[in-house]
């Protein structure tokens, strides 16, 4: 403890306090929760008996105990949870890949640019969630129509930040490298691609977050496995409660999947300046 | 002795935006030449289309009009025995110092160990060997500039050109930068033709200044033979009593040309 600085002590401290507050917070909410639908505790005061409460919102105590039965005791929703994960990671694999291929080749290519331009503006600006069912009949109600929804999420985002870098490429950075004699496939290789792969990264998050949300939602028109299928389920059968704890669920799984790319994002980004940061020696 | 670069009635007119019909003639009847071994500096006012000579030299901009000879071969395309130095950042944002130096290497198919090596050496040699690895954000502009210089020299160009490097650097990073480029220079001396608006800096560091005229359509209107003793040192060789003598003799016919350039800009504004 002596060889903290005082300003390390303080600072500690105040990450402390902090953390007591936002506890606090998530106590009251769900305090409030509690106390709002467990039947007799109070008045009615929306509802007509003391049980709808309950049944419109789920209560605490039974969500807890619903997630705790998914991962303790019968331990049944990683499979769901894999299931789900491999979408998502597919999707955001193959939806990459095609934006940066997609965005390179029309970047570099006016003509094709020029021709395709109209249908990819009105492919981005369908709503591409209504596409689902159609995939649902195409790839069936397995892994396939969840990749493919996720895919078309993806795909537009990486695509157009590829193409805007491509086309942003410093001159004199490219000007430079000619100079140094790179012929045209390595200026593609040593300038293009690393200009490209960095604007995929910095849409890193919304891609990731796209092709999660696309796996969910495809899971949720209609499978047979995935956390998006268990909200599925409970709610056909209007279990409020686990439809609550699947959506608990699926947003801690998602902050771990931000947590991971932010991750992999510092790693991969260490060539770019972080605006107003001194850099750590 | 064919010179390493020789511009014979270059002309460069771009086409406009604004009038359809008249382009811009940015230079208009230029001829210079730079021997072989020898420091040749342009100075001339702000707009005058330096760095249009330049980038006709370098290959990067076809000339309207004109011929480009470089050691007496007609130039078509890039000119591969030269190397340049630009004016704003042009290293490569995602590759270290050294993946910057060595890249002119690499492109060319040399060996990577040998290429890392060389890069090694010439970091070392303009005072970068502690920050190989640092990337260009991470490092001051007169770092930057100084990897930029050795990415250039690592690839032992015969002809060295230059566009205002240094103009964005404080004063005193500009000095010894420029003492360094002159140290750099001086062991092997090849071609260079270093484009400048700031006339103590091309009266300390060349052979010959060639002054341009004011744009548009601006031409060679005078060039003054440097004949102070080498090697120099930028900072004392300015208070030498011939270098204010050369330095009087050239601003006269300078002069004039800048304010002329003005002018222009306050017409066209």
């Amino acid at each position: 403890m002596s060889s903290q600085t005082l300003t390390q002590q303080r600072h500690a401290f105040g990450q402390l306090r902090l953390r007591l507050w936002q506890a606090l917070l998530l106590f009251m909410v769900v305090g409030f929760w509690y106390v709002m639908t467990e039947p007799g505790l109070i008045p009615p005061m929306m509802f007509q008996n003391d049980r709808q409460a309950a049944f419109f919102f789920g209560q605490p105590w039974q969500v807890a105990q619903r997630i705790w039965a998914w991962f303790v005791i019968d331990a049944d929703i990683y499979r769901h949870l894999r299931v789900t994960l491999t979408e998502t990671v597919l999707a955001f694999g193959i939806g990459a890949a095609a934006g940066l291929g997609g965005g390179l080749w029309l970047a570099l290519s006016p003509l094709s640019s020029r021709v395709l331009e109209p249908y990819i503006k009105a492919m981005n600006a369908m709503p591409r969630i209504i596409l689902a069912p159609i995939f649902g009949v195409w790839f069936g109600l397995g892994i396939g129509s969840k990749v493919a929804l996720g895919f078309t999420l993806v795909f537009f985002v990486v695509f157009f930040n590829v193409y805007q870098g491509v086309k942003e490429v410093s001159p004199v950075v490219l000007a430079n490298a000619r100079m140094l004699g790179a012929n045209g496939q390595q200026l593609l290789r040593h300038v293009y691609l690393p200009s490209a792969t960095s604007w995929v990264f910095s849409s890193l998050h919304t891609s990731v977050g796209l092709a999660f949300v696309g796996a969910v939602v495809g899971e949720y028109l209609g499978s047979s496995q995935g956390v998006g299928y268990l909200i599925l389920q409970a709610e056909g059968s209007f279990d409020i409660n686990t439809v609550m704890a699947g959506i608990v669920v699926l947003t801690l799984f998602a902050l771990v999947l931000d947590g991971v790319v932010s991750r992999l994002e510092r790693r991969l980004m260490k060539w770019q300046p972080k605006a107003g940061e001194t850099e750590k020696l | 002795m064919a010179a390493a670069v020789e511009l014979r009635d270059i002309s460069c007119t771009f086409a406009s935006n604004a009038a359809a019909a008249q382009g811009y003639t940015a230079i208009a009847d230029l001829s210079l030449s730079v021997g072989e071994s020898e420091f040749v500096s342009v100075v001339g006012p702000t707009g005058c289309g330096k760095s249009t000579l330049l980038n006709v030299a370098a290959g990067l901009l076809q000339p309207s009009t004109g011929e480009v000879r470089i050691f007496g071969q007609a130039l078509h395309g890039l000119n591969r025995r030269a190397g340049y130095m630009f004016q704003t950042d042009s290293l490569m944002p995602w590759r270290s110092a050294r993946d910057n130096v060595l890249a002119g290497l690499q492109f060319r198919g040399v060996d990577a160990l040998q290429a890392a090596a060389q890069a090694d050496d010439w970091l070392r040699r303009v005072g970068l060997a502690d920050f190989a690895d640092r990337y260009p954000h991470q490092m001051s502009g007169g770092m930057r500039k100084r990897a930029s210089l050795a990415q250039t020299l690592v690839m032992d160009p015969d002809i060295i050109l230059m566009d205002e490097p240094f103009s964005a650097l404080d004063i005193q990073t500009r000095q010894l930068m420029e003492n360094e480029v002159l140290s750099l220079w001086q062991s092997r001396k090849k071609a260079v033709l270093f484009i400048t608006h700031d006339l103590d800096e091309a009266i300390a560091m060349s052979d010959r200044v060639i002054i341009l005229s004011a744009g548009p359509a601006s031409h060679p209107i005078g060039e003054f033979a440097i004949d102070l003793p080498r090697p120099r040192d930028v900072a004392e060789i300015k208070m030498t009593p011939e270098f204010a003598r050369l330095h009087r003799a050239i601003w006269a016919v300078l002069r004039d040309e800048v304010l002329k350039g003005y002018q222009q800009q306050l017409r066209t504004a």
